[in-house]
């Protein structure tokens, strides 16, 4: 298969390593992967922000980006749950895009659905060790649906060990824009969501989010605790290394 | 200093300082989000029964001049008079002619939110006439001099110390914090009010349009008392608030029971036809009423909101709201809090420069969807109001600004690559061990509670095109 990564804004700027791991992986996995120039953001940011008419020029050109791609593959179920949730309603007043936009949702997955729902490989042969925690990011869970892929995924690592995340529907507070238009409200949020990691007892949070994993490990940081945060892509790059 | 002067900044900052409330708003939505979800589950299929309430809801709202009409006629029919009131000054003012007429001293209520959306206590204090709400949760936040936190446990944010000491004043005496003593204090204050009560104004649940009849789910009993014993009843509904028949209503009170307080069915569910007809024992003489419109019209004309119009009131969204469980009902200013709160609020009132900030009192996680009884999709129209609100143009002109270089640089993805360069050098000055803190607005509003990983020197985008050309 060809799969065509969607880097998203926040990998590419911030994480950049973890887009070239995810397409590492997926070589991996038998599959030819190209990364389509034009791409940048799904829109998100303006549009939960109640900017419309920017969101939709941001996801026209994304969906520009992958009108040839045959697979679309991204490492955040926030942003794939953008696409499938609200493209539909950016576009309703465009038949020409929303006819696109439809397409695109027929063709793009968050990375560990597509591993485990599609491609039906969650096995990578990866090891690591630690004693892990995973935060389910709310828009993959509610959203996305997404269920127990990132789970079943982490289940086949070998040395990992999964410790429950007590409270772990709640919201970390990242909530994109919200982080910042409402920042005491949002910082008591990820407080508690980092001492329901801490209280786990894990030495490592994994999500498939980087949003919200840049807001928990910010907060863990500023609190000086030993936790370490990695996305499940991470994970998985450090654990097929050996 | 009262809530009531406090901006909303203010109001945050002193809800996230009040540990007492935080924790009385945590442990009392867990249980509640508890029992909910275990009477949900007993029902089998809870998504078969969601989507029940939400066809009954949308259908009765589509049709509401309908079912409206047939209500009226069968409220007439039975004797009781009914008021359209347009706004809460035309409803109040109805309410207070007819306490005027009747020369009502002593008014007793039971739990009623349009109460509150209307201000009534206060308009009929004015005139000199006594109110006692004989809701426990409304009595003890009536003594407070504050609004409700929740609209089903409305002294959700006090704690048991708390309500101790606003009652032994009252008491005359120092009372004992454990339930029985509280209980026992509070009904021996009630009884003699439901005695003097020569008025009783109640809220509604459901009006059920082909028999005329009030429903009223409560778990005190107060709702009987005060719908019995005085000699003139006004009930207080807002516009939307209707079943077609019992048939409809069975599914209803099954979701808003369960919902609320994850209850089979509340300890009194009372269906009335008042005024007291020559065959009954007990019930008032005299019946109004009162069916307050408050710009629900307007909703129901508009597609994209009107299915906030499809909430039974049940409270469920705002105990799995992680927003609400942060910082308790006052800090949103409103009568309604939590999500559907900050839906309803604007819509109602019409004033983003007041309401504006509801919206944005969401991460937009979309709990409060999944646990909508009637699956409204709150976290939508949380959303949607954002747009609404950018679009009336009540959003700050240098936010306006930066979501215009936001398209142009997400639009241009090989200028985007140079801004990321130049971004990883102007970062530098705010760059400690590896992470950004401190720097200037609004980046400050994230680095207070946090640090914030760099931007790459190299763009992923940059990363691969270099790696293909190599």
């Amino acid at each position: 298969m060809k799969v065509s990564l969607f880097a998203t804004c926040l990998a590419n700027a911030l994480y950049p390593e973890m887009g070239l791991t995810m397409a590492r992986i997926l070589k991996y996995l038998g599959h030819t992967v190209d990364v389509p120039e034009g791409q940048a953001c799904c829109g998100q940011i303006a549009f939960n922000s109640g900017y419309f008419d920017d969101a939709r020029e941001v996801a026209r050109m994304l969906i520009d980006s992958f009108e040839h791609s045959e697979i679309v593959v991204g490492p955040s179920g926030s942003c794939i749950a953008m696409i499938h949730h609200y493209y539909p309603t950016l576009f309703e007043k465009e038949p020409a895009y929303l006819k696109k936009a439809n397409n695109l949702i027929q063709k793009s997955y968050e990375f560990t659905q597509f591993v485990v729902d599609v491609l039906k490989k969650p096995d990578l042969g990866a090891k690591y060790s630690a004693q892990a925690t995973y935060h389910p990011s709310c828009h993959a869970t509610r959203l996305l649906e997404i269920g127990d892929a990132p789970i079943t995924l982490l289940k086949q690592v070998k040395n990992l060990e999964l410790l429950p995340l007590p409270e772990a529907h709640l919201c970390c507070g990242f909530g994109g824009t919200f982080s910042v238009k409402m920042p005491k409200i949002s910082g008591a949020m990820v407080a508690e969501k980092a001492q329901h990691v801490l209280d786990s007892g894990a030495d490592l949070l994994l999500g498939m989010d980087m949003g919200c994993l840049m807001n928990i490990s910010g907060y863990l940081e500023k609190l000086n605790k030993p936790v370490k945060t990695m996305h499940i892509i991470q994970l998985l790059g450090e654990g097929m290394k050996s | 200093m009262t809530i009531y002067n406090l901006t909303i900044d203010q109001l945050v900052d002193k809800a996230l300082a009040d540990d007492f409330l935080r924790l009385a708003t945590r442990r009392a939505t867990d249980r509640l989000r508890n029992n909910k979800y275990k009477a949900t589950e007993e029902l089998g299929d809870w998504e078969k029964w969601r989507q029940a309430g939400e066809t009954i809801r949308t259908h009765v709202v589509a049709n509401l001049d309908y079912y409206l009409q047939q209500l009226i006629v069968q409220v007439e029919k039975q004797g009781g008079h009914v008021h359209l009131a347009k706004t809460p000054v035309d409803a109040v003012a109805y309410v207070r002619n007819i306490v005027w007429e009747h020369e009502a001293r002593n008014v007793i209520k039971s739990k009623s939110m349009i109460s509150e959306e209307i201000h009534l206590n206060h308009a009929l204090e004015n005139e000199g006439s006594t109110v006692i709400e004989t809701d426990l949760g409304e009595y003890i936040i009536q003594i407070a001099g504050e609004p409700p936190s929740h609209i089903i446990v409305p002294a959700m944010h006090k704690t048991r110390q708390q309500v101790t000491e606003l009652f032994n004043p009252i008491a005359g005496h120092e009372l004992t914090s454990d339930t029985p003593t509280l209980t026992r204090f509070v009904r021996l204050q009630m009884r003699e009010r439901f005695l003097q009560g020569d008025m009783g104004i109640t809220g509604c649940n459901f009006a059920v349009a082909d028999t005329g009849s009030i429903v009223m789910v409560t778990n005190e009993g107060n709702g009987r008392m005060v719908s019995t014993l005085p000699r003139v009843q006004i009930t207080l509904m807002g516009m939307e608030r209707i079943v077609p028949s019992f048939r409809e209503l069975d599914v209803m009170l099954n979701l808003l029971a369960r919902s609320a307080t994850g209850q089979r069915l509340s300890s009194y569910t009372t269906i009335l036809t008042p005024p007291k007809h020559t065959s009954d024992s007990d019930g008032p003489e005299e019946f109004h009423l009162v069916i307050l419109d408050h710009n629900r019209s307007e909703i129901l004309g508009d597609k994209t909101f009107r299915t906030a119009l499809n909430c039974i009131r049940c409270g469920a969204c705002f105990n799995v709201c992680p927003v609400y469980r942060q910082i308790g009902g006052h800090a949103y200013g409103s009568v309604y809090a939590g999500p559907i709160g900050s839906v309803i609020t604007p819509l109602l009132e019409k004033d983003w420069e007041k309401w504006g900030h509801l919206p944005f009192f969401s991460s937009l996680c979309g709990a409060c969807s999944e646990a909508c009884p009637v699956r409204i999709p709150l976290h939508d129209l949380l959303v949607k109001l954002r747009a609404r609100k950018t679009l009336s143009g009540h959003t700050p002109k240098i936010e306006q600004q930066i979501f215009k270089a936001y398209r142009y640089f997400f639009t241009h993805e090989r200028t985007l690559r140079r801004v990321l360069r130049l971004g990883s050098r102007l970062q530098m000055p705010f760059v400690r061990n590896g992470r950004i803190s401190g720097g200037p607005p609004p980046l400050s509003n994230w680095t207070k509670s946090r640090t914030l990983p760099k931007v790459a020197p190299k763009s992923f985008m940059q990363m691969w095109s270099e790696l293909k050309h190599k």
